[in-house]
């Protein structure tokens, strides 16, 4: 890390609280611009739900579309908060400073958006509320435990609850702070978030400790949300391309892939609109980009297994299938531009120096892996649902209507509005953690060179 | 005797240290000093007393009671609506250990954080005790807690030290 620079608390407080205690020109319109899209995608739904489903473009055989693929899609995303936060954190990476709060808050957004998807999908509402919780004491009907349907709502909805309370005590430090510069009801609203903090040496051991711990604690819920939406598939005999071993690992790769990516995106927008230089810096975007490097290569590599693993065992079901996926219109065109987008373009790129430093490329690489990862998940499930299959007796196709499209630029709208809604009261960049980073960084004299150098604990006597 | 709680801001560590080792020279007890900072300094970046806690009680109990209560959830619907497949088991382990695994880890996450905030001596919204702004943007506070015939001698082990201001309440 070598681009360290050196700023007084009162400096950090200044150029990290500019988005939340004031209001800068564009915010306004950016909101704006985005409620009336999330206004009109509330509106779609409702006009869904109250016509039916067959306003989707959803039919016998595939009932599973574009919404079920941008579910797959949130929750992919959602993994970058995690990967970033705690994997960083634990292994006190110096560069995670910056990087860990916006990614965490992805994560809380794009997993309230995942869980809708599931729900608009459906078309009845409110019957998901029986599904999933056992309330129905007078009928004596209870959810199905053997059921993916509930092993999904149990992980995100662990994983959303953890994640919401791991943003919420790393908040803590930055919401005193926040106490600290405003007055009326803000400082009310600040002053009871903040529950008093002080910022005692207790306060300041346990805030340490308590993010060692929770990284911990939310690594294990993190793997497993993705391997339990990959058991929406995997446990699924009946449809070829969906039974697979692999699945789970292959599913939770690829969700680190997108989360990642989408984090790079996010940082780049956050530097831009807010000019955060001084902490968001090109270093930041040349360690993330390493780390997509090996996770990109470690995706492809899977994307590459479970298609030989499905060759190699010469059923020929299994190969018509691939044959349908990988060289039959239209499915073939999205194939390519997967691949293309999801790793050809990014990865290879991202070997260059040039690249991995410049803004505005890692900008539109990072999009690039999600059009890709996109592509993925709707390439796995749509073409097997269109197949002929033993119980369904009839082949199909399917396209996404007007009504999913509009779901879809929702879900994108729905959780860049929540992003700006949260800038505005909160500090996407942890203040503390920035004031931390001055206090452990210090420069020395290597011979003739003078470099930044990171100090840690006290040796123990 | 009525106790004071007086606060002292230095612009430096050092002198927030020396303020501290003043204190404990002049006979006032660890657990009555307290050293406020904006930033997390190492510990025992100040010579202050490092607290002990329990947290790593919580998420032991908290994953004990998560474990219970999924148990309870996943053996419970299914005996109470017995549905006899293929002749297997009602009770479908494998799908039970998914909502076991999650609802353990859940509660060993939401325990951690009330623990956190318990040991953290939260929430502490009407504390009385002796408070500046400004250490939120990079002073430090030293503030002790005292009997009021105290007060003046504390005041001056912190003035002594470099204390940009004196605050009491």
């Amino acid at each position: 890390m070598q681009q360290h620079r050196e700023l007084s608390e009162k400096q950090i407080n200044t150029q990290l609280l500019n988005g939340a205690l004031a209001t800068p020109g564009w915010w306004k319109f950016a909101v704006i611009g985005l409620a009336l899209i999330v206004l009109a995608g509330f509106a779609t739904f409702g006009f869904m739900v109250n016509s039916g489903i067959g306003l989707t473009g959803k039919s016998r055989p595939v009932f599973w579309g574009a919404l079920i693929t941008t579910f797959v899609f949130w929750v992919g995303i959602s993994h970058a908060g995690i990967m970033i936060s705690a994997i960083l954190r634990l292994t006190q990476a110096e560069w995670r400073r910056p990087v860990t709060r916006a990614a965490e808050l992805l994560t809380v957004f794009s997993l309230i958006t995942a869980l809708t998807f599931p729900i608009i999908h459906a078309g009845r509402p409110w019957r998901i509320i029986y599904w999933i919780i056992p309330y129905d004491f007078s009928r004596g009907i209870w959810p199905n435990v053997r059921s993916p349907l509930v092993w999904d709502p149990a992980a995100i909805g662990t994983y959303l609850t953890g994640s919401i309370l791991f943003l919420y005590v790393a908040l803590l430090p930055d919401l005193g702070n926040l106490r600290d510069r405003t007055i009326g009801w803000r400082n009310t609203l600040y002053s009871v978030l903040s529950l008093g903090w002080r910022g005692n040496s207790r306060q300041w051991r346990l805030q340490t400790t308590a993010g060692i711990l929770l990284s911990a604690l939310m690594l294990p819920i993190f793997v497993s949300v993705h391997s339990i939406v990959s058991w929406d598939f995997a446990v699924t005999s009946g449809v070829e391309g969906w039974h697979s071993t692999i699945f789970a690992p292959y599913f939770v790769i690829g969700a680190v892939h997108s989360g990642v990516a989408a984090v790079v995106t996010m940082m780049a927008l956050m530097r831009w609109l807010w000019k955060w230089d001084n902490f968001i810096r090109p270093e930041h975007f040349d360690a993330l980009a390493r780390l997509l490097i090996v996770v990109g290569t470690t995706w492809f590599a899977f994307t590459m297994i479970e298609i030989l693993y499905s060759l190699y065992s010469l059923e020929a079901q299994e190969l018509a299938f691939r044959d349908m996926q990988i060289f039959q219109w239209p499915w073939a065109l999205l194939f390519v531009i997967f691949l293309i987008t999801g790793f050809f373009i990014p990865v290879p790129a991202w070997f260059f120096k040039r690249v991995r430093n410049s803004i505005p490329l890692m900008f539109w690489t990072s999009i690039s892996v999600n059009i890709g990862m996109w592509l993925e998940r709707f390439l796995i499930i749509v073409p097997s649902l269109a197949r002929k299959q033993p119980f369904v007796y009839t082949w199909g196709s399917y396209h996404p209507s007007l009504v999913e499209i509009m779901m879809i630029l929702w879900s994108l709208a729905f959780v860049a509005m929540n992003m700006l809604l949260f800038a505005r009261f909160f500090p996407l960049v942890p203040l503390f953690e920035q004031k931390e980073s001055q206090v452990f960084s210090s420069k020395i004299k290597i011979g003739r060179a003078s470099v930044p150098a990171v100090l840690r604990e006290r040796e123990q006597e | 005797m009525a106790r004071k709680s007086i606060l002292g801001l230095y612009e430096t560590p050092d002198a927030g240290a020396d303020a501290l080792d003043g204190l404990h020279a002049a006979g006032i007890e660890a657990h009555d000093t307290e050293v406020l900072t904006g930033t997390p300094y190492p510990e025992g970046a100040f010579g202050e007393h490092v607290p002990q806690h329990r947290l790593f009680r919580f998420p032991a109990f908290g994953a004990v009671f998560g474990f219970t209560l999924a148990l309870l959830y996943t053996a419970g619907t299914q005996l109470a609506w017995p549905l006899v497949t293929g002749g297997k088991p009602i009770l479908a382990v494998p799908a039970m250990l998914i909502i076991l695994y999650e609802f353990t880890m859940l509660n060993a996450v939401i325990f951690t954080v009330v623990g956190i905030i318990f040991e953290s001596r939260l929430p502490n919204l009407f504390s009385t005790a002796a408070y500046d702004r400004r250490i939120s943007e990079g002073l430090i506070g030293v503030v002790v807690s005292c009997e009021d015939n105290k007060a003046s001698e504390v005041e001056s082990v912190l003035r002594r030290a470099g204390a940009l201001e004196i605050k009491t309440a």
